[in-house]
């Protein structure tokens, strides 16, 4: 298993370091910081501009291998660089992540979970009437875009706040300010987080369900499973034990393809939330030309598909015994 | 052939979308480009079958213009993506070798790159508008199906009547053409169809934040960033693009599902 991953680990490293660097080349090429300053009033003096860009390593007449080569020597060490305006990537990154990885590990892990048992069961149920709702409601949610699934159920939730009187539903940022702390804080933190986990778990729950309610058709009545019945297995236990598991090992492989959807689902639902995250920094660096930011955000989103592929390989390995000694 | 009920459907939907977008702005009273400056905001009205926007536009006429766009970047991104994704997997996997290795470390690498950020940082600034947005989209769509194309072209590769072709001197474009990317037909085919939803859902991703689909063209995407602002007191902007948006995406999945099953009996009936 070790000897498995670490080859996985040394493939990754090389595709990480390709596709950064790529990431930080193709930002500084096309991102115009200059004309944000430019655009200022009044208009600083060309010379003031050109030192403060080449103070932030932003400026353009500089040749982009000397400017690559003054940032991939920070990010060796650690720095990020500074952003537009001259303030440390990296405080702002820890933040940022902090606040995305608040907002999306609930509704991924939710989302996931639920599609997954939710497909199983529908499964099972073949061609009954939940069946038929689940296979339904799996083909309309991924046709929805985040980004009207966001609107629609703020639009559903002020409705709902006006017929009941009281505002139950609040949505605008991570928690209402001037709130207290302790546990009424936390229960005014979860009130803001309920609205944008649903629309993440919403958007996760359609694909994994259909995906896993078709592998799940394929064991069924595969032969393990009704050896295990014959074995004396209930039918409950025989599903769990042996179908579910069996039909759960494709899905490794579609994990990170999905971790990719959810940091993208994750721009849109910053976005309308009004959450100041990673992908509504993202929006904002690029229409800005914040070159560092850009490439800071483009590193963390190549570590984490990465990462989600390897975290996929060992629950591959997990749970399927043959792969680890091959590949 | 028998097509499966799914397949049928989303057809239906397809054909009814494209006569809507096609033959609506013949019937409409109003143009899409249009500017009436005696109605801010309105409701539906004989004039304005949906009313009108914020700054006196036509809804149902400038929604079947985005959606005109949304529907024209769908298929033609999804035809070209798909179209690469063949050419390259195909080559990849009949060549071999070298050829191989290089074609396939890109495709990974270009899976590894957040293409949501390459979209948005390149397709603002190449100058060229609606076709450099379709070929930027294109461009990062067609790595998976590339990988499945090639593994299947090299389990093709060692047919007899692949073997037999190369072996009576017909060269190698030719034998792809003609022996190798027949059997892919059905593969790329359902392919195909599933990427038209996902190129508008990309398309109408990009310009909802502004990098896509720039004014004065509009598309669903910057028809439903413009709408959910006042969708709460005026929900026909966002509601009527919003829901075309769905409807053609769920078009085009059911299509592509349904083209699936008829393809693979094993999993037909589904």
């Amino acid at each position: 298993m070790a000897a498995f991953v670490l080859r996985r680990l040394a493939n990754h490293l090389v595709l990480a370091v390709l596709g950064v660097s790529l990431a930080y080349l193709l930002a500084a090429a096309a991102l115009d910081p200059r004309a944000a300053y430019e655009d200022r009033t009044p208009r600083p003096p060309e010379a003031v501009v050109d030192a403060r860009l080449t103070a932030l390593n932003l400026n353009d007449r500089t040749p982009l291998a000397d400017r690559y080569r003054i940032w991939a020597g920070d990010v060796l060490r650690g720095d990020f660089g500074r952003t537009w305006d001259g303030e440390p990537v990296n405080a702002e990154l820890g933040r940022r992540l902090g606040v995305s990885l608040r907002l999306v590990l609930p509704g991924a892990v939710l989302g996931c979970a639920g599609g997954l048992l939710l497909g199983a069961w529908a499964a099972v149920r073949r061609g009954r009437t939940a069946d038929r709702l689940v296979t339904f409601g799996a083909c309309l949610l991924p046709a929805v875009p985040v980004f009207v699934l966001a609107v629609l159920l703020q639009m559903l939730a002020s409705r709902a706040n006006d017929a009941l009187g009281v505002r139950v539903f609040v949505w605008v940022g991570e928690s209402t300010p001037g709130a207290p702390g302790g546990v009424a804080g936390l229960a005014d933190r979860a009130r803001h987080l309920l609205l944008p986990t649903v629309t993440i778990a919403l958007a996760q729950l359609g694909v994994y369900c259909r995906y896993q309610r078709g592998l799940m058709l394929d064991v069924l009545h595969a032969d393990f499973v009704r050896t295990a019945r014959a074995r004396g297995l209930r039918r409950r236990s025989a599903l769990l034990r042996h179908g579910l598991r069996t039909a759960l090992v494709p899905m490794t492989t579609y994990l990170s393809y999905a971790s990719g959807l959810l940091v993208l689902g994750a721009v849109f639902t910053e976005e309308i939330f009004g959450r100041h995250g990673m992908g509504e920094w993202l929006a904002g660096s690029v229409a800005r030309g914040d070159v560092n930011a850009v490439a800071a955000i483009g590193c963390v989103a190549v570590c984490g598909v990465l990462l989600a592929g390897l975290v996929a390989d060992v629950l591959h390995g997990a749970l399927d015994p043959r792969v680890r000694g091959a590949a | 052939m028998w097509v499966s009920r799914r397949a049928a459907a989303g057809l239906l939907l397809l054909a009814l979308l494209f006569s809507l977008v096609l033959l609506g702005p013949l019937v409409s009273p109003s143009g899409w480009d249009e500017t009436d400056f005696a109605a801010f905001h309105e409701g539906p009205s004989a004039r304005h079958w949906l009313g009108t926007t914020q700054s006196g536009r036509d809804v149902f006429a400038l929604t079947l213009r985005g959606a005109r766009t949304s529907l024209l970047v769908g298929l033609f991104v999804a035809v070209a993506s798909t179209g690469l994704a063949a050419v390259i997997g195909a080559a990849a996997g009949y060549a071999g070798g070298r050829v191989d290795r290089v074609l396939m470390w890109g495709a990974d690498l270009l899976l590894v790159l957040p293409s949501f950020l390459v979209a948005a940082v390149l397709a603002p600034r190449l100058p060229g508008g609606l076709p450099v947005l379709m070929a930027v989209l294109a461009a990062l769509m067609w790595m998976v199906t590339a990988r499945a194309v090639r593994a299947m072209t090299v389990s093709l590769r060692r047919r007899e009547h692949v073997l037999a072709a190369r072996f009576l001197g017909v060269g190698a474009p030719r034998v792809v053409a003609r022996h190798v990317l027949p059997h892919l037909a059905s593969l790329l085919a359902v392919d195909a169809s599933l990427n038209v939803g996902v190129a508008i859902v990309a398309e109408g991703g990009l310009s909802y934040l502004g990098f896509g689909v720039r004014p004065p063209d509009v598309s669903l995407g910057t028809l439903i960033a413009e709408g959910q602002g006042t969708a709460a007191a005026h929900p026909w902007p966002f509601a009527f693009a919003a829901g075309l948006l769905v409807l053609a995406v769920l078009a085009v999945n059911l299509l592509g599902d349904g083209l699936r099953d008829a393809f693979d009996p094993a999993r037909g009936g589904r």
